[in-house]
């Protein structure tokens, strides 16, 4: 383990404990204490947390985190295309999350596919009468002008929950009476310290209401899989799926990235759970392993040395068929990734990044960095809980920062102290960062860009990194202070 | 103009003692407004001779949104020229009642209803402040003297002691104050001691004892008051002392409530309440035997 052991260059773990020392003195001593456990330098060796994560947010910090209504809608429900999503309560909570984390869909609109807003707005008489009966009229409407929808998503605003709305009942009656599945998720933004709770929240509704009910048409195959917390950003799915496929596999149904409900609904009959993004679906992973003996595998698509590394532990589960194609595969992408590598490394070779995104990405993108010959100098997540962080810390080099929920004060702070050559994070930090002078790179939405999974991605990931340090921009700004 | 909302126990009689008031301070020449803020919108009847007024809930249903009403057609002008609004709100169990009061009360400000020439607005409160909604009436701004009406019954004082809690609760922030207990006879043993006794406690007065009489219902049956339905009546002359005594009410205090054991205390002295035997609690009839 210890030759695997990376140090960066002037970062020590003494180095590191002074910044966040010098970082937290300024808090009053209540803020100070709430936010210490949360910061912290990396031990590698270890292979364990260095912080403390899944808490409320200290009042008065500025936090990057959404809700979960956010994890329910923007995660998991929404990504489903051909599912009516109703964003249950006022408007304003449909309509910024329409759209806005580039889940990309295939079929067409209002026929295959459904990214459209649709909200029951709530008004002033829906609070004090319920707003059942506007959501059962909402529900036969939906479903009177689109025929086709294979189901309806009810997402529960924060009213929903304060008034004690049963949605629960009306989804139910509903249901029946147009003969459709409608799933009612009480995912009130109030609930919990984060969009976190949101994930949980609609994992479970997966489970009571849709998991097993129905079959694949085809017979089964030992080949078969489905390929979870893959949300297609950027049109990631269409990356990574072809990409199984192409190593011989059946990739049967996708969560919920470019999702088809009747798929999802038959995953219980794959052989395997393939799955990405960990912290938004372990849960149905555990779930498909306990109820129908399913096992699950953590990849990393991100990069061609983590792609490298994941296909081959993939394909140790499989026969000698799919380790030849797995190798064919490898064989064939290793030589075009080097190119791209000879092309971009030279000017990102030693470049620093800094990173803070949702609940994978933090630790998932780092070898996608380093092929590029690039150091995570820092790194911390919005809403992770303590097992990402012990799959944090063997990715990040050994006495790096690591950061739980940080403030805006936190991370400026840290990325003056570290000066980064880049930061990816999210549309909130974006312009912070630049007129800093920072390059920056959205690392929620890849910037209006993508993919950035899988071989595919890797190309398209590293311009945009080399486009984002080297733009000639940046010779030409000066930055005031 | 005085701000005054009514509270008490639900089913204590607070509606038919506030519009009973109301119409004697209207015949005492007052201008008054009646604010009903509970669902079922019983506030007023006996004002309009009506079943029910439009409320102001009812008719944002019916338009869509609370922008497209009218003064007009939620306020009614009723006996002694008492004008008439109730908030209204969804039937038991779904929605949020609460704010459809505070929909109500902002609509009635933003419109213009608290106009100078008024004496008086009542807002005749459901049963308990259960949540900010019907709190809203003596919030900054509005109501600043608080009537609770009780009777000798032990849950009725329970309740009078538990609104006294929230009353201290908004008079420590703003400027509410308790102006005194109503009690409406119910005919319990030794009724006025043991409320005179609780306003002391409580640090206000029982600023009346509305004896128990049928003709209140007789009026009610035919939707007056009994001030309109038979002004000679004594219990007409009850009423106009009570609306008398409010006009005329200078003692608003910060209420002292009590602990619930002093309560307790209060009800075993009037022998409302046996001394507690703690050797049986809790112990089932066969384990006893």
């Amino acid at each position: 383990m210890s030759d695997n052991i990376r140090k960066i260059d002037g970062i020590t773990k003494e180095s590191t404990e002074a910044l966040i020392a010098e970082t937290l003195s300024v808090y009053p001593e209540k803020a100070r204490k709430k936010r210490a456990p949360h910061l912290g330098a990396n031990d590698q060796a270890s292979g364990s947390a260095c912080v403390k994560s899944n808490k409320k947010t200290v009042p008065g910090v500025m936090s990057a985190r959404g809700c979960a209504y956010a994890g329910a809608k923007g995660v998991v429900w929404g990504p489903i295309r051909d599912m009516v999503h109703v964003s249950h309560g006022p408007v304003g909570c449909g309509w910024y999350s329409w759209g806005t984390r580039r889940n990309m869909m295939s079929g067409i609109t209002g026929v295959t596919s459904f990214p459209m807003q649709f909200t029951s707005d709530f008004q002033e008489k829906d609070i004090v009468y319920g707003g059942d009966k506007k959501l059962k009229t909402l529900l036969a409407e939906a479903h009177d002008l689109f025929p086709l929808a294979k189901g309806i998503s009810v997402l529960s605003e924060c009213p929903v929950g304060l008034i004690g709305d049963d949605i629960t009942q009306v989804a139910k009656t509903s249901s029946k009476e147009l003969d459709l599945p409608i799933i009612p998720c009480n995912c009130e933004g109030f609930r919990g310290v984060s969009q976190s709770l949101g994930h949980h929240i609609s994992n479970d509704t997966i489970r009571d209401y849709i998991i097993g009910t129905r079959e694949f048409a085809e017979p089964e195959s030992p080949y078969d899989i489905a390929l979870i917390g893959e949300y297609n950003i950027g049109g990631d799915a269409w990356s990574t799926k072809p990409l199984l496929e192409e190593c011989g596999l059946n990739v049967k149904a996708v969560w919920t990235g470019d999702g088809e409900l009747d798929k999802i609904a038959a995953t219980h009959t794959v052989k395997l759970n393939v799955i990405h993004c960990y912290r938004s679906m372990n849960y149905m992973c555990k779930v498909m392993e306990e109820k129908y003996g399913i096992p699950w595998i953590e990849l990393n698509f991100f990069g061609p040395t983590k792609i490298r590394e994941s296909l081959r532990k993939l394909a140790e589960l499989f026969d000698d068929n799919i380790k030849a194609k797995v190798e064919a595969v490898i064989a064939k992408y290793d030589p075009i990734m080097q190119g791209i590598i000879e092309e971009y490394k030279p000017r990102l070779d030693g470049k620093k990044v800094m990173l803070l995104v949702g609940g994978l990405r933090p630790r998932h993108t780092i070898g996608a960095y380093e092929d590029l010959g690039m150091d995570c100098v820092g790194s911390g997540y919005e809403f992770a809980h303590n097992d990402d962080y012990d799959r944090t810390s063997p990715e990040m080099p050994d006495a790096t920062v690591v950061y739980d929920d940080p403030s805006e004060y936190e991370f400026e702070k840290f990325a003056d102290a570290l000066k980064p050559d880049l930061i990816g994070s999210g549309i909130k930090e974006k312009y912070v960062f630049q007129k800093m002078g920072i390059p920056f790179r959205q690392m929620h939405s890849w910037d209006y860009s993508g993919p950035y999974h899988g071989y595919k991605g890797f190309e398209v990931f590293a311009r945009d990194i080399d486009m984002a340090i080297n733009s000639p921009t940046w010779k030409l700004v000066k930055a005031p202070f | 103009m005085r701000q005054i909302a009514i509270y008490g126990k639900g089913g204590i009689g607070k509606s038919t003692t506030t519009q009973n008031t109301v119409a004697g301070l209207a015949s005492l020449g007052k201008k008054v407004m009646i604010v009903g803020c509970d669902p079922k919108a019983d506030s007023t009847r006996l004002i309009l001779h009506a079943k029910a007024q439009n409320t102001v809930m009812d008719l944002v249903r019916e338009l869509g949104t609370v922008e497209d009403l009218e003064l007009q057609d939620v306020m009614k002008i009723g006996y002694g020229d008492i004008k008439c609004v109730e908030s209204g709100g969804p039937e038991p169990g779904v929605g949020c009642a609460g704010r459809g009061v505070i929909t109500a009360i902002n609509f009635l400000e933003e419109n213009g209803a608290y106009t100078s020439d008024l004496d008086f607005v009542f807002y005749d409160v459901l049963g308990d402040v259960v949540c900010g909604g019907f709190a809203m009436p003596i919030r900054e701004g509005k109501a600043e003297e608080i009537y609770i009406v009780t009777s000798g019954e032990m849950m009725a004082m329970y309740a009078a002691n538990n609104i006294s809690k929230g009353i201290l609760k908004y008079a420590s922030s703003g400027k509410v104050r308790l102006a005194g207990l109503i009690c409406n006879a119910r005919k319990t043993d030794m009724e006025f001691e043991l409320i005179s006794e609780l306003a002391r406690r409580l640090g206000t007065q029982m600023i009346h004892f509305v004896p128990r009489d049928n003709q209140v219902q007789r009026a009610e049956l035919r939707r007056m008051t009994v001030i309109e339905y038979s002004p000679e009546h004594p219990q007409a002359k009850e009423y106009l002392t009570l609306a008398q005594k409010i006009a005329d009410n200078k003692m608003l205090v910060v209420p002292t409530p009590l602990e619930m054991e002093e309560l307790e205390e209060l009800l075993m002295k009037f022998g409302i309440m046996e001394e507690e035997d703690e050797s049986i609690v809790g112990i089932a009839e066969q384990a006893a035997a």
